[in-house]
């Protein structure tokens, strides 16, 4: 490990600690009866925008179905956050705040342009230190974004040929 | 589309025919206006305790509702697709998870609870979790002699069958490798009528074969005149000198996750929770009720799963076919309570957004695996906690908006069974013919012999980066047995400190039972619930 990326993955350790405790902190205690959200805000779409061509590396087709593909998944991902109770979507959105702004996403993320501009490079290596961080909260927050890409991304029947499944039998009958 | 086709087939839909007969079922997402209700019975869950204790107390002839978070969907709208079937079905979606996130829980969340989704692996309660249940807590009517008439009475409910089909080769690859190496194996019963052999029981039986809570027990009691609220979510239970006096509910959106302002108000004579093992001691804390030795939502167990993935040299397709056919309890069997915690050997269904939620890694490497999924076999191992002073398990505790979470710690017992399971399973995934094995854990890595898996296994350090947990069986955190001071409800099911609230699920065992639960909730409740019926018409 070189002097720098010690002294970035120090950073970036004491930032994350400085912020697990907001994160982790639900703001105020809302009665039922308040909470239903609307889809995602545009800065949390882009960066799910910007980790979908990187997670889905290799999965995604090639060509002119390819932006299709990536809207698709893009959708489908914020279909997959709507549908998940309040109090994880409150957790998401605090993730995605940390994520949008800008120190935080230099200093915890390591992402040094803004996320439609990142580069795979970049996206690549936060998505590493997140899945082996030391600090739980990165490696639950990098898990998050595995499983909601992922599951949005095979879900949907245009990924199945890549992967040998015919999808489910039909079961006409009479 | 395929989809197109199944909504417009022909197959038959009973709970519809049954709807339009006037069956009394109310979806609260749809509510202008509060309600209240007034009932003998009111049971909070649909799942295998409230389905099983609703029709044994319709049929005693009482006025029952029952309590269900989840919608209402039925054969036809089960569409054998992932992306439709989790959102609508599980409880957040399928990606519940444990409060730091490192377990993720598939619990049920519709009409008929996890019975609707589940496998239909059929097995009664293990005679070592009930002699242990004797022996440690003091059991009493609980042994196996005692509940043999409940497990025939249930089997017969849910035509539990020795499943005569030829298993799946993700199944048969288990049976192979197990025996070559001397590990015994076995056929796994199901609770299924006419089964299609498809291989979609996660994502609800489009066929009405799997005998869930959905088209046995509800359908019944509904029929009896009982009334089914939907989309409901039983919030407070409001007591005073010593009895239960209503429970208010709230009315969720159409999502069925969050809340709306509608209430429902329901006055009833006896309660009962059955809301599963994290619903349960949810309701009961929500409710402030008295609980003096806090034993409520303590020692709530998951058999935490880890899970292997090999890549075979012919085509495994486990994707079709009845998902769970062969077990071992040849680690379970052996083990003592006291020694290293015992696990039990199944396979899973390897369906795309399952698997590509499971396998770790991202990119090339990931895209790679999936590449391969119709070759790829998977074997899982769940662990039996609870049996052990190091296992203790873990707590349900409520977030700020009132919703439960369970925060359940992995312990160094727990990564010590990972590793090895992970071992175990490895070795029966090459003596199979594995190509490769890749113990799911978030490294990544896959091993090309048994002896470098081996190696490597035993080097994994015990944390997070030597196994991914999953869980798929919630029980415990409001325990059953003779002394309040350990248990929240006496062996008649009745909450210790109330004379009219009773719990029937899954969260009244001890331990965890150590085999798929449906079948130990099933015949459970059902003598518990005939107690109940019996009591009641005795006043």
């Amino acid at each position: 490990m070189t002097r720098r990326t010690l002294l970035k993955a120090g950073l970036a350790g004491g930032a994350a600690l400085l912020f697990a405790r907001w994160l982790y902190t639900p703001t105020s205690g809302p009665s039922p009866g308040v909470e239903s959200g609307p889809a995602l805000e545009p800065d949390a779409r882009a960066i799910i925008a910007a980790i979908i061509p990187v997670i889905l590396d290799g999965a995604l087709p090639a060509g002119t179905e390819a932006a299709l593909a990536r809207g698709e998944a893009l959708a489908a991902a914020e279909q997959a956050i709507a549908g998940l109770p309040p109090a994880t979507r409150k957790e998401l959105d605090q993730l995605f705040s940390l994520l949008a702004l800008a120190p935080t996403r230099c200093l915890v993320a390591g992402v040094w342009s803004p996320w439609p501009q990142a580069t795979q490079e970049s996206v690549t290596s936060f998505l590493a230190r997140w899945r082996d961080s030391r600090f739980a909260l990165l490696r639950s927050a990098y898990e998050a974004l595995h499983q909601i890409v992922l599951g949005a991304w095979y879900g949907n029947p245009r990924s199945w040929p890549a992967i040998g499944y015919a999808g489910p039998p039909s079961l006409e009958i009479g | 589309m395929a989809t197109e086709i199944l909504r417009q087939s022909k197959l038959p839909d009973p709970f519809r025919t049954g709807l339009a007969s006037g069956w009394k079922v109310v979806d609260a997402s749809k509510l202008t206006q509060d309600r209240t209700i007034e009932a003998d019975v009111a049971i909070v869950g649909t799942g295998a305790g409230g389905g099983t204790a609703a029709e044994i107390l319709a049929d005693a002839g009482l006025s029952v509702v029952m309590i269900e978070e989840g919608p209402l969907a039925t054969s036809s709208d089960f569409q054998m697709r992932e992306a439709e079937a989790y959102p609508q079905l599980y409880q957040e979606s399928a990606a519940r998870k444990s409060k730091d996130k490192s377990i993720n829980i598939l619990q049920g969340r519709c009409v008929g609870g996890s019975t609707t989704v589940n496998w239909t692996s059929s097995f009664r309660t293990p005679l070592s979790t009930l002699d242990y249940w004797a022996r440690e807590y003091g059991l009493v009517g609980f042994s196996a002699a005692d509940l043999a008439p409940w497990f025939e009475r249930a089997e017969r409910r849910v035509n539990v069958i020795s499943w005569p089909v030829v298993p799946n080769e993700n199944n048969d690859a288990l049976r192979r490798g197990a025996q070559a190496l001397g590990i015994n194996v076995g056929a796994i019963r199901r609770n299924v009528k006419g089964c299609w052999n498809i291989g979609y029981c996660g994502m609800g039986c489009p066929t009405n074969a799997k005998q869930s809570m959905l088209v046995t027990t509800i359908p019944a009691a509904l029929a009896r005149g009982a009334t089914l609220l939907t989309r409901t979510r039983g919030w407070q239970l409001e007591h005073g000198s010593g009895r239960v006096t209503a429970l208010t509910c709230i009315a969720l959106d159409e999502r069925g996750t969050g809340p709306t302002p509608r209430r429902i108000r329901v006055q009833a004579k006896t309660f009962v929770s059955a809301g599963g093992a994290i619903g349960t001691p949810a309701l009961l804390l929500r409710s402030k009720l008295p609980d003096p030795n806090a034993v409520i939502g303590k020692r709530t167990f998951l058999h935490p799963t880890v899970v292997s993935a090999a890549l075979m040299p012919e085509r495994v397709d486990g994707f079709s076919g009845a998902p769970q056919t062969i077990y071992s309890d040849h680690f379970l069997e052996s083990a003592a309570p006291d020694g290293p915690i015992a696990y039990k050997l199944e396979a899973p269904p390897i369906h795309p957004i399952l698997a590509a939620t499971t396998l770790p890694g991202y990119g090339r490497t990931h895209a790679g695996w999936m590449h391969e999924l119709p070759y790829m076999q998977v074997v899982i191992a769940l662990m039996r906690d609870g049996f052990h002073r190091e296992s203790p398990g873990g707590s349900v505790e409520l977030r700020d908006d009132g919703t439960p979470v369970l925060d359940y710690p992995l312990s160094g017992y727990l990564w010590d069974g990972a590793r090895r399971a992970l071992a175990t399973m490895a070795e029966i995934q090459f003596a199979a013919g594995a190509k490769t094995v890749m113990p799911v854990r978030p490294g990544a890595r896959s091993y090309a012999s048994w002896t470098e898996a081996r190696d490597a296994i035993a080097s994994f350090a015990p944390g997070p980066e030597a196994a991914t947990f999953v869980s798929a069986h919630v029980m415990g955190g409001s325990p059953l047995g003779p002394d309040p001071r350990r248990a929240a409800v006496d062996t008649n099911g009745r909450y210790h400190q109330l004379e009219n609230l009773y719990v029937f699920d899954g969260s009244i065992f001890p331990t965890s039972i150590g085999a798929n639960p449906q079948l130990s909730i099933y015949a459970i409740t059902a003598k518990l619930a005939t107690g109940l019926a019996q009591a009641l018409d005795r006043r």
